[in-house]
C-alpha cells in the first residue's frame, strides 16, 4: 500500500538525468521509452527525498515532478468523472490546478515512508493505446510487491497517467474520493475547487 | 464454538447460493450498505479508541527487528492452513512451496522468527478458503463490512469461517498453546496497524467518504490477489484516451475490473 518508491541507486544518476532529460529529442513511445520514463520519475522523487528539505519544500518539488512527468489534464478529467462533462473550460482548468496541488500534498506528505526502498522494472508492454510498465517494489521489512505504471504519448509527450499498487488503481481511487467530495458539496464544483486548494 | 461455526457455515453457504450480483453499471454489489456503514462507523470508533493507540504503543515498545520477527512467526503459523487450501485448489506448486517454507522456517528459521526460505527462492504465497471458493467458481457476492474483522465479501466471509474450522494448526499444537498462537496473531495485527498507519489513518480519517474508499481499495486489492484485475488481464484496463472526442467520462464505472466480474 505504498504510493511512491524510490531507489537510492538513483541519487547520482538523477542529477545527470535532470541535465540530460530536457535535451532529449521527442521520440515515439516504445517499451524502452516507457521504462525509461518510470526510471526517471523514480530517480527524481528519490533525489527530492535525499535533499533533506522541509516537508513543504518537498511537496512543492513533488508537484513539479507530477506536472512534468504525468498527464495532469487527463488524470484530473478522469478523477472528476461524469461531472467533467458539464464543467465549463474555466472550471476544468481551475479544477485541474486545485487537483494538482491536492494530489501533491496528499502523496508528497508520505514520501518518507518509502526511504531506502527501490523499484525494479520487470517488464514493459504495449496495451491498448498505451504502455504498461510493471515494477517490483522492494522496501525494507516488506515482501516485494507489484507497482504498475501506465504510460501514454497521446498528449504529445511520454507521460504516465495511472499507477496500480497491488492492484489498487490510484486513478479510480481518486475518482471515488473526488466523487464523494462532490456529493458532500451537493455537486457544487466551484466549492470543490476552492476546498481542494486546502485538502490533501 | 465448533457447533456454532458449523451452523453459521450452513447458513452462510445458503446465502452464498443466493449471492448478490452488481447492479447494472456498478462493479460491486452492496445491498447491505446501510448496515455496513453503521458497522464501519463502529469500527472507526474502535480504531480511534483501542486499536490505533494499542498499535502505536506496540510499535514504540518493540524495535523493528522484533516486530518483523513476530510478523514472521504469525505468517509461519498461517502456512498449514494455506497448504490445506492449496490442496483444495489443486495448486501443487503452492502446496510444495508453502510446505517447504513451513518446514524450513520452523526449524532453520527458529519457530518462524526468521524467513530463510525466502532467500532460497521460496517466496510468500497466500491462500485462503475465500480464494478456494473463487477457484471453485463461486462469485464474490455482496460487500460486507464485518465487525472487528473489517471489509469482506459474502464469499470471503464464508471463507473465513471455513478457514477457522479447517485450520490444522489446532492438531499440531497442544490446547495450552492456543492462547500463545492467538497472542501472536493479535500482536501481528497491531504490528500491521502500526506499520501501515499512514495509509490506514489517511483512508479512515481523511477521506471524504471513508466507507466508500475502504470498499473500493479492499475490493480492488482482493480481486488483484485472486488474479481478477487488469494486472492479470490487460483487456480490463480502462483507457482514458480511447474515444476522448466522444466522452471519456461517460461511464464513471467503466472500470479496469468491471469486465471481469
Amino acid at each position: 500500500m505504498s504510493e511512491f518508491i524510490m531507489t537510492r541507486r538513483g541519487f547520482t544518476v538523477s542529477a545527470v538525468a535532470a541535465l540530460i532529460a530536457p535535451a532529449l529529442p521527442a521520440f515515439a513511445l516504445d517499451q524502452a521509452g516507457a521504462s525509461r520514463l518510470v526510471g526517471t520519475v523514480v530517480d527524481s522523487i528519490n533525489s527530492v527525498i535525499a535533499s533533506g528539505k522541509s516537508e513543504a519544500a518537498m511537496i512543492a518539488e513533488f508537484e513539479r515532478i507530477f506536472i512534468q512527468y504525468s498527464d495532469v489534464p487527463t488524470i484530473a478529467r478522469y478523477a472528476l468523472g461524469v461531472d467533467a462533462r458539464s464543467a465549463s473550460a474555466a472550471q476544468m482548468s481551475a479544477f485541474t490546478q486545485s487537483f494538482t496541488g491536492y494530489i501533491s500534498r496528499k502523496y508528497g506528505k508520505r514520501f518518507r515512508e518509502f526511504m531506502g526502498g527501490r523499484l525494479e522494472v520487470q517488464s514493459a508492454k504495449p496495451v491498448k493505446s498505451f504502455y504498461e510498465v510493471r515494477t517490483l517494489a522492494h522496501i525494507p521489512g516488506s515482501s516485494p510487491f507489484d507497482v504498475t505504471f501506465l504510460v501514454s504519448d497521446q498528449s504529445g509527450k511520454d507521460l504516465f497517467f495511472n499507477m496500480f499498487i497491488e492492484g489498487v488503481n490510484l486513478l479510480l481511487t481518486e475518482r471515488d474520493e473526488i466523487g464523494a467530495m462532490l456529493d458532500q458539496r451537493r455537486g457544487n464544483l466551484d466549492q470543490l475547487i476552492v476546498d481542494l486548494k486546502k485538502a490533501g | 464454538m465448533q457447533i456454532f461455526a458449523k451452523a453459521f457455515l450452513g447458513a452462510a453457504l445458503a446465502t452464498l447460493a443466493a449471492c448478490a450480483t452488481p447492479e447494472p453499471g456498478q462493479n460491486f454489489a452492496d445491498p447491505y450498505e446501510q448496515r455496513n456503514r453503521k458497522i464501519h462507523e463502529m469500527s472507526k470508533r474502535m480504531d480511534t479508541n483501542v486499536l490505533r493507540p494499542a498499535a502505536m504503543a506496540y510499535g514504540k515498545a518493540l524495535p523493528e527487528p522484533a516486530r518483523v520477527g513476530v510478523a514472521n512467526v504469525a505468517s509461519n503459523l498461517s502456512l498449514p492452513s494455506t497448504v490445506v487450501n492449496g490442496v483444495l485448489q489443486a495448486d501443487a506448486e503452492l502446496v510444495v512451496n508453502n510446505t517447504l517454507r513451513f518446514v524450513i522456517n520452523s526449524t532453520v528459521g527458529i519457530a518462524g522468527i526468521f524467513d530463510p526460505a525466502a532467500n532460497m527462492g521460496l517466496t510468500k504465497q497466500s491462500a485462503d478458503f475465500g480464494e478456494t471458493l473463487h477457484v471453485w467458481g463461486a462469485r464474490e457476492g455482496a460487500y460486507i463490512q464485518l465487525p472487528v474483522l473489517g471489509p469482506s465479501t459474502e464469499r470471503d466471509t464464508v471463507g473465513k469461517v471455513v478457514d477457522a474450522v479447517i485450520n490444522p494448526l489446532g492438531l499440531m499444537f497442544p490446547p495450552e498453546a492456543i492462547p500463545v498462537t492467538r497472542g501472536i496473531k493479535v500482536a501481528d495485527v497491531l504490528g500491521d496497524r502500526y506499520r501501515f498507519d499512514n495509509t490506514i489513518s489517511s483512508t479512515l480519517y481523511e477521506s471524504a467518504d471513508s466507507y466508500a474508499q475502504l470498499r473500493s481499495v479492499y475490493l480492488q486489492n482482493r480481486r488483484y490477489e485472486l488474479g481478477m484485475s487488469a494486472i492479470a488481464d490487460e483487456t480490463a484496463y480502462d483507457d482514458p484516451y480511447a474515444d476522448t472526442a466522444a466522452d471519456p467520462t461517460l461511464d464513471p464505472y467503466a472500470d479496469p475490473y468491471a469486465a471481469l466480474e
